[in-house]
Protein backbone atom coordinates (compact mmCIF):
# COMPACT_ATOMS: atom_id res chain seq x y z
CA UNK A 1 0.00 0.00 0.00
CA UNK A 2 2.72 2.38 1.05
CA UNK A 3 4.65 1.50 -2.06
CA UNK A 4 1.74 2.30 -4.35
CA UNK A 5 1.13 5.67 -2.69
CA UNK A 6 4.66 6.80 -3.10
CA UNK A 7 4.66 5.61 -6.67
CA UNK A 8 1.46 7.59 -7.36
CA UNK A 9 2.70 10.75 -5.78
CA UNK A 10 4.76 12.30 -8.60
CA UNK A 11 1.88 11.88 -11.02
CA UNK A 12 -0.56 13.43 -8.55
CA UNK A 13 1.74 16.35 -7.97
CA UNK A 14 2.01 16.97 -11.67
CA UNK A 15 -1.80 17.05 -11.69
CA UNK A 16 -2.23 14.88 -14.78
CA UNK A 17 -3.67 11.53 -13.70
CA UNK A 18 -6.35 13.02 -11.37
CA UNK A 19 -8.36 16.22 -11.47
CA UNK A 20 -6.90 18.97 -9.30
CA UNK A 21 -9.06 20.32 -6.45
CA UNK A 22 -9.40 23.64 -8.22
CA UNK A 23 -10.72 22.01 -11.41
CA UNK A 24 -13.08 19.82 -9.38
CA UNK A 25 -14.50 22.87 -7.56
CA UNK A 26 -15.01 24.64 -10.87
CA UNK A 27 -16.86 21.65 -12.33
CA UNK A 28 -19.01 21.31 -9.20
CA UNK A 29 -19.99 24.96 -9.41
CA UNK A 30 -21.11 24.61 -13.04
CA UNK A 31 -23.08 21.47 -12.20
CA UNK A 32 -24.96 23.29 -9.44
CA UNK A 33 -25.95 26.14 -11.76
CA UNK A 34 -27.17 23.59 -14.31
CA UNK A 35 -29.37 21.81 -11.76
CA UNK A 36 -30.85 25.10 -10.62
CA UNK A 37 -31.67 26.11 -14.18
CA UNK A 38 -33.42 22.79 -14.86
CA UNK A 39 -35.55 23.19 -11.71
CA UNK A 40 -36.61 26.72 -12.66
CA UNK A 41 -37.59 25.66 -16.16
CA UNK A 42 -39.54 22.67 -14.82
CA UNK A 43 -41.43 24.90 -12.38
CA UNK A 44 -42.26 27.42 -15.06
CA UNK A 45 -43.66 24.73 -17.34
CA UNK A 46 -45.62 22.64 -14.84
CA UNK A 47 -47.14 25.21 -12.48
CA UNK A 48 -50.67 26.43 -13.18
CA UNK A 49 -49.95 30.15 -12.92
CA UNK A 50 -53.56 31.28 -13.18
CA UNK A 51 -54.60 29.17 -10.23
CA UNK A 52 -51.58 30.12 -8.23
CA UNK A 53 -52.33 33.78 -8.78
CA UNK A 54 -55.94 33.23 -7.78
CA UNK A 55 -55.09 31.65 -4.43
CA UNK A 56 -52.04 33.78 -3.54
CA UNK A 57 -52.71 37.16 -5.15
CA UNK A 58 -56.47 37.47 -5.36
CA UNK A 59 -56.86 41.04 -6.44
CA UNK A 60 -60.26 41.55 -4.77
CA UNK A 61 -58.92 40.39 -1.44
CA UNK A 62 -55.93 42.67 -1.82
CA UNK A 63 -58.25 45.59 -2.53
CA UNK A 64 -60.43 44.82 0.45
CA UNK A 65 -57.52 44.39 2.83
CA UNK A 66 -55.18 47.15 1.64
CA UNK A 67 -56.84 50.12 3.40
CA UNK A 68 -56.55 48.36 6.76
CA UNK A 69 -52.90 47.40 6.37
CA UNK A 70 -51.25 50.72 7.39
CA UNK A 71 -53.17 50.88 10.68
CA UNK A 72 -52.34 47.29 11.53
CA UNK A 73 -48.72 47.76 10.56
CA UNK A 74 -48.53 50.84 12.77
CA UNK A 75 -49.97 48.86 15.68
CA UNK A 76 -47.37 46.14 15.14
CA UNK A 77 -44.60 48.75 15.18
CA UNK A 78 -45.97 50.48 18.28
CA UNK A 79 -46.36 47.20 20.20
CA UNK A 80 -42.81 46.22 19.18
CA UNK A 81 -41.26 49.55 20.13
CA UNK A 82 -42.97 49.67 23.51
CA UNK A 83 -42.07 46.06 24.32
CA UNK A 84 -38.48 46.54 23.20
CA UNK A 85 -38.03 49.72 25.22
CA UNK A 86 -39.27 47.98 28.33
CA UNK A 87 -37.30 44.82 27.58
CA UNK A 88 -34.13 46.83 27.09
CA UNK A 89 -34.50 48.69 30.38
CA UNK A 90 -35.34 45.50 32.24
CA UNK A 91 -32.57 43.59 30.46
CA UNK A 92 -30.00 46.19 31.47
CA UNK A 93 -31.06 46.00 35.12
CA UNK A 94 -30.98 42.19 35.03
CA UNK A 95 -27.57 42.17 33.32
CA UNK A 96 -26.15 44.47 35.99
CA UNK A 97 -27.68 42.24 38.67
CA UNK A 98 -26.02 39.21 37.07
CA UNK A 99 -22.65 40.97 37.16
CA UNK A 100 -23.15 42.25 40.71
CA UNK A 101 -20.70 41.22 43.42
CA UNK A 102 -23.75 40.75 45.68
CA UNK A 103 -24.79 37.12 45.43
CA UNK A 104 -28.49 37.74 46.12
CA UNK A 105 -28.83 39.93 43.02
CA UNK A 106 -27.14 37.32 40.88
CA UNK A 107 -29.41 34.56 42.15
CA UNK A 108 -32.56 36.64 41.66
CA UNK A 109 -31.57 37.64 38.13
CA UNK A 110 -30.68 34.08 37.20
CA UNK A 111 -34.01 32.85 38.53
CA UNK A 112 -35.92 35.50 36.60
CA UNK A 113 -34.06 34.81 33.36
CA UNK A 114 -34.47 31.05 33.59
CA UNK A 115 -38.18 31.40 34.35
CA UNK A 116 -39.10 33.82 31.60
CA UNK A 117 -36.90 32.20 28.99
CA UNK A 118 -38.34 28.82 29.86
CA UNK A 119 -42.07 29.48 29.51
CA UNK A 120 -43.89 30.32 26.26
CA UNK A 121 -44.40 34.04 25.75
CA UNK A 122 -48.06 33.27 25.10
CA UNK A 123 -48.48 32.24 28.74
CA UNK A 124 -47.15 35.60 29.90
CA UNK A 125 -49.47 37.44 27.53
CA UNK A 126 -52.40 35.39 28.81
CA UNK A 127 -51.36 36.17 32.36
CA UNK A 128 -51.47 39.88 31.63
CA UNK A 129 -54.75 39.48 29.82
CA UNK A 130 -56.61 37.63 32.57
CA UNK A 131 -54.66 36.61 35.67
CA UNK A 132 -52.86 39.87 36.50
CA UNK A 133 -55.97 42.10 36.31
CA UNK A 134 -57.88 39.63 38.49
CA UNK A 135 -55.10 39.08 41.00
CA UNK A 136 -54.07 42.70 41.47
CA UNK A 137 -57.42 44.37 40.85
CA UNK A 138 -56.02 46.49 38.02
CA UNK A 139 -57.56 47.31 34.69
CA UNK A 140 -55.36 48.01 31.74
CA UNK A 141 -56.80 50.85 29.72
CA UNK A 142 -54.36 50.46 26.89
CA UNK A 143 -53.47 47.36 24.98
CA UNK A 144 -50.06 48.91 24.31
CA UNK A 145 -49.16 48.93 28.00
CA UNK A 146 -50.49 45.43 28.48
CA UNK A 147 -48.56 43.88 25.60
CA UNK A 148 -45.47 45.93 26.39
CA UNK A 149 -45.43 44.65 29.96
CA UNK A 150 -45.95 41.06 28.91
CA UNK A 151 -43.47 40.96 26.03
CA UNK A 152 -41.07 43.33 27.80
CA UNK A 153 -40.81 40.92 30.70
CA UNK A 154 -40.07 38.04 28.35
CA UNK A 155 -37.66 39.83 26.01
CA UNK A 156 -35.94 41.41 29.05
CA UNK A 157 -34.80 37.94 30.03
CA UNK A 158 -33.20 37.34 26.63
CA UNK A 159 -31.76 40.84 26.34
CA UNK A 160 -30.22 40.54 29.82
CA UNK A 161 -28.09 37.61 28.74
CA UNK A 162 -27.09 39.38 25.53
CA UNK A 163 -26.06 42.52 27.40
CA UNK A 164 -24.20 40.57 30.07
CA UNK A 165 -22.16 38.82 27.39
CA UNK A 166 -21.50 42.22 25.78
CA UNK A 167 -20.28 43.77 29.00
CA UNK A 168 -18.03 40.83 29.68
CA UNK A 169 -16.59 41.21 26.19
CA UNK A 170 -15.38 44.76 26.87
CA UNK A 171 -11.60 44.36 27.35
CA UNK A 172 -10.40 44.48 30.95
CA UNK A 173 -7.87 47.16 29.97
CA UNK A 174 -10.72 49.56 29.25
CA UNK A 175 -12.00 49.28 32.79
CA UNK A 176 -8.47 49.54 34.20
CA UNK A 177 -7.82 52.69 32.17
CA UNK A 178 -11.00 54.32 33.47
CA UNK A 179 -10.37 53.26 37.06
CA UNK A 180 -6.73 54.44 36.89
CA UNK A 181 -8.05 57.90 35.96
CA UNK A 182 -9.96 57.96 39.24
CA UNK A 183 -13.36 57.10 37.78
CA UNK A 184 -15.58 55.16 40.18
CA UNK A 185 -16.95 51.77 39.21
CA UNK A 186 -20.35 53.33 38.48
CA UNK A 187 -18.91 56.07 36.27
CA UNK A 188 -16.79 53.48 34.50
CA UNK A 189 -19.90 51.42 33.86
CA UNK A 190 -21.89 54.37 32.52
CA UNK A 191 -19.20 56.01 30.39
CA UNK A 192 -16.98 53.15 29.31
CA UNK A 193 -18.43 49.65 29.75
CA UNK A 194 -22.08 50.07 28.77
CA UNK A 195 -21.52 52.18 25.62
CA UNK A 196 -18.98 49.69 24.33
CA UNK A 197 -21.12 46.72 25.33
CA UNK A 198 -24.05 48.13 23.32
CA UNK A 199 -21.83 48.48 20.30
CA UNK A 200 -20.75 44.87 20.65
CA UNK A 201 -24.28 43.51 21.08
CA UNK A 202 -25.92 45.60 18.36
CA UNK A 203 -26.28 42.62 15.97
CA UNK A 204 -27.77 40.20 18.55
CA UNK A 205 -29.94 43.04 19.84
CA UNK A 206 -31.34 43.52 16.33
CA UNK A 207 -32.15 39.83 16.40
CA UNK A 208 -34.17 40.39 19.56
CA UNK A 209 -36.04 43.27 17.97
CA UNK A 210 -36.88 41.22 14.88
CA UNK A 211 -38.13 38.34 17.03
CA UNK A 212 -40.21 40.83 18.98
CA UNK A 213 -41.85 42.18 15.82
CA UNK A 214 -43.25 38.73 15.23
CA UNK A 215 -44.06 38.04 18.87
CA UNK A 216 -46.44 40.98 18.91
CA UNK A 217 -48.86 38.67 17.07
CA UNK A 218 -49.47 37.08 20.48
CA UNK A 219 -51.49 40.15 21.37
CA UNK A 220 -54.53 38.32 19.92
CA UNK A 221 -54.76 36.47 23.24
CA UNK A 222 -55.79 39.70 24.95
CA UNK A 223 -58.99 39.93 22.95
CA UNK A 224 -58.77 43.04 20.81
CA UNK A 225 -60.96 45.82 19.56
CA UNK A 226 -60.73 46.17 15.77
CA UNK A 227 -58.69 49.36 16.11
CA UNK A 228 -56.06 47.44 18.12
CA UNK A 229 -55.56 44.78 15.44
CA UNK A 230 -51.99 44.22 14.44
CA UNK A 231 -50.91 42.47 11.26
CA UNK A 232 -51.35 38.82 12.18
CA UNK A 233 -54.73 39.37 13.79
CA UNK A 234 -55.84 41.29 10.71
CA UNK A 235 -54.64 38.45 8.50
CA UNK A 236 -56.45 35.78 10.54
CA UNK A 237 -59.58 37.87 10.43
CA UNK A 238 -59.44 38.19 6.66
CA UNK A 239 -58.56 34.53 6.26
CA UNK A 240 -61.69 33.40 8.09
CA UNK A 241 -63.83 35.08 5.47
CA UNK A 242 -64.52 33.15 2.30
CA UNK A 243 -62.53 33.61 -0.91
CA UNK A 244 -59.08 34.82 -1.71
CA UNK A 245 -57.31 31.65 -0.56
CA UNK A 246 -53.95 32.44 0.99
CA UNK A 247 -53.84 36.03 -0.22
CA UNK A 248 -54.18 37.66 3.23
CA UNK A 249 -51.24 35.64 4.55
CA UNK A 250 -49.03 36.52 1.60
CA UNK A 251 -49.94 40.16 1.95
CA UNK A 252 -49.36 40.25 5.70
CA UNK A 253 -46.06 38.43 5.26
CA UNK A 254 -44.88 41.08 2.82
CA UNK A 255 -45.74 43.86 5.27
CA UNK A 256 -43.81 42.06 8.03
CA UNK A 257 -40.79 42.01 5.72
CA UNK A 258 -41.28 45.72 5.08
CA UNK A 259 -40.84 46.21 8.83
CA UNK A 260 -38.07 43.73 9.63
CA UNK A 261 -35.74 44.30 6.69
CA UNK A 262 -35.34 48.06 7.40
CA UNK A 263 -34.52 47.08 11.01
CA UNK A 264 -31.34 45.47 9.72
CA UNK A 265 -30.48 48.64 7.82
CA UNK A 266 -30.99 50.65 10.99
CA UNK A 267 -28.48 48.38 12.70
CA UNK A 268 -25.95 48.86 9.94
CA UNK A 269 -26.49 52.62 10.14
CA UNK A 270 -26.02 52.55 13.92
CA UNK A 271 -22.85 50.51 13.56
CA UNK A 272 -21.53 53.13 11.17
CA UNK A 273 -22.49 56.16 13.25
CA UNK A 274 -21.20 54.73 16.52
CA UNK A 275 -18.04 55.26 14.61
CA UNK A 276 -15.29 52.83 15.39
CA UNK A 277 -14.71 49.34 14.11
CA UNK A 278 -14.05 46.81 16.85
CA UNK A 279 -11.32 47.44 19.34
CA UNK A 280 -7.94 48.95 18.96
CA UNK B 1 0.86 55.56 59.15
CA UNK B 2 -2.23 54.42 61.01
CA UNK B 3 -4.75 56.98 59.81
CA UNK B 4 -4.90 57.99 56.17
CA UNK B 5 -3.31 61.39 55.89
CA UNK B 6 -4.27 63.98 53.33
CA UNK B 7 -2.13 64.34 50.26
CA UNK B 8 0.84 66.60 50.83
CA UNK B 9 2.91 66.60 47.68
CA UNK B 10 6.28 68.16 48.06
CA UNK B 11 6.82 66.80 51.53
CA UNK B 12 8.43 63.40 51.69
CA UNK B 13 8.59 60.77 48.94
CA UNK B 14 5.86 60.51 46.30
CA UNK B 15 5.79 56.73 46.65
CA UNK B 16 6.86 54.70 49.65
CA UNK B 17 6.49 50.94 49.42
CA UNK B 18 7.46 48.74 52.32
CA UNK B 19 7.36 44.99 52.78
CA UNK B 20 5.17 44.53 49.71
CA UNK B 21 4.08 40.98 48.97
CA UNK B 22 1.70 39.89 46.23
CA UNK B 23 0.51 36.39 45.48
CA UNK B 24 -1.77 35.11 42.76
CA UNK B 25 -3.16 31.94 44.31
CA UNK B 26 -0.17 29.87 45.36
CA UNK B 27 2.24 31.79 43.18
CA UNK B 28 4.07 34.54 45.02
CA UNK B 29 5.00 37.21 42.50
CA UNK B 30 6.39 39.89 44.82
CA UNK B 31 8.38 38.74 47.80
CA UNK B 32 8.97 41.75 49.97
CA UNK B 33 9.61 44.96 48.05
CA UNK B 34 10.85 48.17 49.66
CA UNK B 35 11.01 51.18 47.40
CA UNK B 36 10.81 54.95 47.62
CA UNK B 37 10.39 57.40 44.79
CA UNK B 38 11.22 61.03 45.48
CA UNK B 39 9.57 64.08 44.00
CA UNK B 40 10.75 64.62 40.43
CA UNK B 41 12.61 61.33 40.30
CA UNK B 42 12.49 59.00 37.28
CA UNK B 43 12.79 55.36 38.33
CA UNK B 44 12.99 52.62 35.70
CA UNK B 45 12.12 49.06 36.65
CA UNK B 46 13.80 46.42 34.53
CA UNK B 47 13.82 42.64 34.70
CA UNK B 48 12.86 39.49 32.83
CA UNK B 49 9.23 38.80 31.98
CA UNK B 50 7.53 37.20 34.95
CA UNK B 51 9.84 38.93 37.43
CA UNK B 52 6.92 40.97 38.83
CA UNK B 53 7.65 44.39 37.28
CA UNK B 54 4.13 45.11 36.10
CA UNK B 55 2.58 43.73 39.27
CA UNK B 56 4.76 46.05 41.34
CA UNK B 57 3.64 49.03 39.27
CA UNK B 58 -0.02 48.00 39.47
CA UNK B 59 0.22 47.75 43.24
CA UNK B 60 1.02 51.48 43.39
CA UNK B 61 -2.43 52.55 42.20
CA UNK B 62 -4.06 49.41 43.54
CA UNK B 63 -5.03 47.88 40.23
CA UNK B 64 -3.64 44.89 42.09
CA UNK B 65 -4.42 44.52 45.77
CA UNK B 66 -1.23 43.72 47.69
CA UNK B 67 -1.26 40.57 49.80
CA UNK B 68 0.87 42.14 52.51
CA UNK B 69 2.85 45.31 53.14
CA UNK B 70 2.00 48.98 52.75
CA UNK B 71 1.97 51.37 49.82
CA UNK B 72 1.96 55.11 50.42
CA UNK B 73 1.30 57.48 47.55
CA UNK B 74 1.52 61.27 48.04
CA UNK B 75 1.51 60.70 51.78
CA UNK B 76 -1.66 58.59 51.68
CA UNK B 77 -1.45 54.99 52.72
CA UNK B 78 -3.49 53.56 49.82
CA UNK B 79 -3.47 50.06 51.28
CA UNK B 80 -5.47 51.34 54.25
CA UNK B 81 -9.12 50.20 53.92
CA UNK B 82 -10.49 53.65 54.81
CA UNK B 83 -8.77 55.37 51.89
CA UNK B 84 -10.85 56.49 48.90
CA UNK B 85 -8.55 55.09 46.22
CA UNK B 86 -10.34 57.00 43.44
CA UNK B 87 -9.12 60.31 44.89
CA UNK B 88 -5.52 59.08 44.84
CA UNK B 89 -5.84 57.55 41.37
CA UNK B 90 -7.08 60.90 40.04
CA UNK B 91 -3.61 62.26 40.85
CA UNK B 92 -1.65 59.23 39.58
CA UNK B 93 -1.61 58.81 35.82
CA UNK B 94 -1.08 55.43 34.23
CA UNK B 95 0.02 54.56 30.70
CA UNK B 96 -0.56 50.98 29.58
CA UNK B 97 1.23 48.69 27.19
CA UNK B 98 -1.93 48.34 25.09
CA UNK B 99 -2.79 52.10 25.24
CA UNK B 100 -6.37 51.32 26.39
CA UNK B 101 -7.83 54.42 24.79
CA UNK B 102 -11.64 54.48 24.81
CA UNK B 103 -12.42 53.43 21.23
CA UNK B 104 -15.92 54.92 21.24
CA UNK B 105 -14.67 58.41 22.10
CA UNK B 106 -12.66 60.91 20.10
CA UNK B 107 -9.12 61.81 21.11
CA UNK B 108 -10.39 65.00 22.75
CA UNK B 109 -13.14 63.12 24.63
CA UNK B 110 -10.59 60.58 25.83
CA UNK B 111 -8.71 63.46 27.44
CA UNK B 112 -11.76 65.23 28.91
CA UNK B 113 -13.91 62.34 30.18
CA UNK B 114 -12.19 61.90 33.55
CA UNK B 115 -11.57 65.62 33.94
CA UNK B 116 -15.28 66.27 33.67
CA UNK B 117 -16.60 63.28 35.64
CA UNK B 118 -13.92 63.07 38.34
CA UNK B 119 -12.54 66.59 38.68
CA UNK B 120 -15.90 68.16 37.72
CA UNK B 121 -14.26 70.61 35.37
CA UNK B 122 -16.50 72.50 32.98
CA UNK B 123 -16.39 71.47 29.35
CA UNK B 124 -14.51 74.59 28.20
CA UNK B 125 -11.86 74.23 30.88
CA UNK B 126 -11.47 70.48 30.34
CA UNK B 127 -11.10 70.95 26.59
CA UNK B 128 -8.55 73.71 27.06
CA UNK B 129 -6.48 71.45 29.33
CA UNK B 130 -6.85 68.53 26.91
CA UNK B 131 -5.80 70.60 23.91
CA UNK B 132 -2.79 71.94 25.78
CA UNK B 133 -1.67 68.40 26.60
CA UNK B 134 -2.39 67.11 23.11
CA UNK B 135 -0.19 69.90 21.79
CA UNK B 136 2.42 68.87 24.33
CA UNK B 137 2.59 65.36 22.84
CA UNK B 138 2.48 66.78 19.31
CA UNK B 139 -1.07 65.78 18.43
CA UNK B 140 -2.96 69.09 18.57
CA UNK B 141 -4.36 68.45 15.11
CA UNK B 142 -5.82 65.03 15.94
CA UNK B 143 -8.28 66.09 18.65
CA UNK B 144 -11.29 65.10 16.54
CA UNK B 145 -9.97 61.71 15.45
CA UNK B 146 -11.04 58.37 16.80
CA UNK B 147 -8.31 56.20 18.34
CA UNK B 148 -8.68 53.62 15.56
CA UNK B 149 -7.63 56.27 13.03
CA UNK B 150 -4.26 56.76 14.72
CA UNK B 151 -1.02 54.80 14.59
CA UNK B 152 0.12 52.92 17.68
CA UNK B 153 2.66 55.59 18.53
CA UNK B 154 0.05 58.33 18.21
CA UNK B 155 -2.39 56.35 20.35
CA UNK B 156 0.19 55.97 23.08
CA UNK B 157 0.92 59.69 22.98
CA UNK B 158 -2.82 60.37 23.35
CA UNK B 159 -2.81 58.01 26.34
CA UNK B 160 -0.02 60.11 27.85
CA UNK B 161 -1.98 63.32 27.14
CA UNK B 162 -5.03 61.73 28.75
CA UNK B 163 -3.03 60.97 31.89
CA UNK B 164 -1.46 64.45 31.90
CA UNK B 165 -4.87 66.11 31.63
CA UNK B 166 -5.59 65.08 35.23
CA UNK B 167 -2.58 67.14 36.39
CA UNK B 168 -0.96 64.08 37.94
CA UNK B 169 1.72 64.22 40.63
CA UNK B 170 3.04 60.85 39.48
CA UNK B 171 3.00 58.93 36.20
CA UNK B 172 3.16 55.14 35.98
CA UNK B 173 4.29 53.60 32.69
CA UNK B 174 3.70 49.89 32.14
CA UNK B 175 5.94 48.88 29.21
CA UNK B 176 4.65 51.81 27.14
CA UNK B 177 6.57 50.90 23.98
CA UNK B 178 6.35 47.10 24.03
CA UNK B 179 3.28 46.92 21.79
CA UNK B 180 4.66 49.36 19.21
CA UNK B 181 6.27 48.72 15.85
CA UNK B 182 9.98 49.48 16.18
CA UNK B 183 9.82 52.64 14.08
CA UNK B 184 7.12 54.12 16.36
CA UNK B 185 9.00 53.61 19.64
CA UNK B 186 11.05 56.76 19.27
CA UNK B 187 8.19 59.27 19.23
CA UNK B 188 6.79 57.90 22.51
CA UNK B 189 10.19 57.85 24.20
CA UNK B 190 10.75 61.44 23.07
CA UNK B 191 7.59 62.54 24.85
CA UNK B 192 8.59 60.61 27.97
CA UNK B 193 12.07 62.13 27.92
CA UNK B 194 10.52 65.56 27.65
CA UNK B 195 8.28 64.88 30.67
CA UNK B 196 11.28 63.71 32.68
CA UNK B 197 13.12 66.92 31.76
CA UNK B 198 10.15 68.94 33.00
CA UNK B 199 10.48 67.32 36.41
CA UNK B 200 7.60 64.84 36.29
CA UNK B 201 7.87 62.03 38.83
CA UNK B 202 7.84 58.81 36.83
CA UNK B 203 7.88 55.11 37.58
CA UNK B 204 8.59 53.27 34.35
CA UNK B 205 8.56 49.55 33.62
CA UNK B 206 10.54 49.17 30.42
CA UNK B 207 12.69 47.01 28.18
CA UNK B 208 14.27 50.06 26.55
CA UNK B 209 17.71 49.93 28.14
CA UNK B 210 19.02 52.92 26.21
CA UNK B 211 16.11 55.01 27.46
CA UNK B 212 16.58 53.82 31.06
CA UNK B 213 20.25 54.58 30.89
CA UNK B 214 19.74 58.04 29.52
CA UNK B 215 16.64 59.25 31.37
CA UNK B 216 16.40 57.33 34.65
CA UNK B 217 17.72 58.75 37.90
CA UNK B 218 17.67 55.26 39.32
CA UNK B 219 17.27 51.77 37.87
CA UNK B 220 15.72 48.86 39.75
CA UNK B 221 16.48 45.32 38.62
CA UNK B 222 13.69 43.03 39.68
CA UNK B 223 14.35 39.30 39.72
CA UNK B 224 11.89 36.63 40.86
CA UNK B 225 9.90 39.06 43.00
CA UNK B 226 12.74 40.83 44.80
CA UNK B 227 14.84 43.90 44.05
CA UNK B 228 18.14 42.28 43.26
CA UNK B 229 20.04 45.41 42.37
CA UNK B 230 19.36 49.14 42.28
CA UNK B 231 21.29 52.30 41.71
CA UNK B 232 22.19 54.89 39.08
CA UNK B 233 21.70 53.61 35.52
CA UNK B 234 25.37 53.75 34.63
CA UNK B 235 26.11 51.43 37.51
CA UNK B 236 23.19 48.96 37.19
CA UNK B 237 23.11 48.81 33.40
CA UNK B 238 26.69 49.81 32.67
CA UNK B 239 28.43 47.81 35.35
CA UNK B 240 26.07 45.40 37.13
CA UNK B 241 27.31 43.64 40.26
CA UNK B 242 25.00 40.67 40.13
CA UNK B 243 25.55 37.82 37.71
CA UNK B 244 21.78 37.54 37.10
CA UNK B 245 21.63 41.21 36.14
CA UNK B 246 24.50 40.68 33.73
CA UNK B 247 22.80 37.63 32.22
CA UNK B 248 19.56 39.57 31.80
CA UNK B 249 21.29 42.51 30.16
CA UNK B 250 23.18 40.22 27.78
CA UNK B 251 19.87 38.72 26.67
CA UNK B 252 18.14 42.07 26.26
CA UNK B 253 20.96 43.94 24.57
CA UNK B 254 21.81 41.09 22.22
CA UNK B 255 18.73 38.99 21.44
CA UNK B 256 20.67 36.56 19.29
CA UNK B 257 22.78 35.66 22.28
CA UNK B 258 21.22 32.39 23.51
CA UNK B 259 24.10 30.61 25.21
CA UNK B 260 23.66 32.48 28.50
CA UNK B 261 20.01 31.53 28.79
CA UNK B 262 20.43 27.88 29.62
CA UNK B 263 22.09 28.53 32.97
CA UNK B 264 19.66 31.34 33.87
CA UNK B 265 16.17 30.68 35.16
CA UNK B 266 14.05 28.22 33.21
CA UNK B 267 11.19 30.71 32.69
CA UNK B 268 13.37 33.04 30.70
CA UNK B 269 14.83 30.13 28.76
CA UNK B 270 11.32 29.12 27.74
CA UNK B 271 10.45 32.63 26.68
CA UNK B 272 13.54 32.97 24.54
CA UNK B 273 13.15 29.51 23.06
CA UNK B 274 9.56 30.36 22.13
CA UNK B 275 10.63 33.55 20.47
CA UNK B 276 13.44 31.86 18.62
CA UNK B 277 11.36 28.94 17.40
CA UNK B 278 11.77 28.55 13.67
CA UNK B 279 8.88 26.82 11.95
CA UNK B 280 10.25 23.65 10.42
CA UNK B 281 9.92 23.26 6.70
CA UNK B 282 6.94 21.03 6.12
CA UNK B 283 7.09 18.38 3.38
CA UNK B 284 4.60 18.83 0.62
CA UNK B 285 1.80 16.28 0.80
Amino acid sequence: MAATTSADRPAALAGRSRMSPRRRAELSRRAQYAVLLVLVVLAAVTVDWARLGESFFNIDTVRALAPRLPGAALNTVVYTAASFALGLALGLVLALMKLSPVRVWRVLATGYIEFFRGIPALLVVLAFGYAVPAAFQVRFDSVVLQIALALGMVSGAYIAETLRAGMEAVPKGQIEAARSLGMSSTRTLVHVTIPQAFRIVLPPLTNEAVLLVKDTSLVFALGLAVSDFELTKLGRDALSRAGGGLTPIVLIGLVYLLITIPLSSVTRWLERTTGYKGHV
Amino acid sequence: MTAPATATPGAGPVVRISGLHKSFGDREVLKGIDLEVAQGEVVCIIGASGSGKSTLLRCVNLLEQPTAGTVEVLGVEVTHPDVDIDRVRARVGMVFQQFNLFPHRTVLDNCTLAQRTVLRRRRAEAEAVARKNLAHVGLADRAGSLPSQLSGGQQQRVAIARALSMDPALLLFDEPTSALDPELVGEVLTVMRQLADEGMTMLVVTHEMAFAREVADRVIFLDAGVILEEGPPDRVIGNPREERTRAFLRRVLDPTHVEAVTDADPGAAGAVAGGEAVPGSRPLD
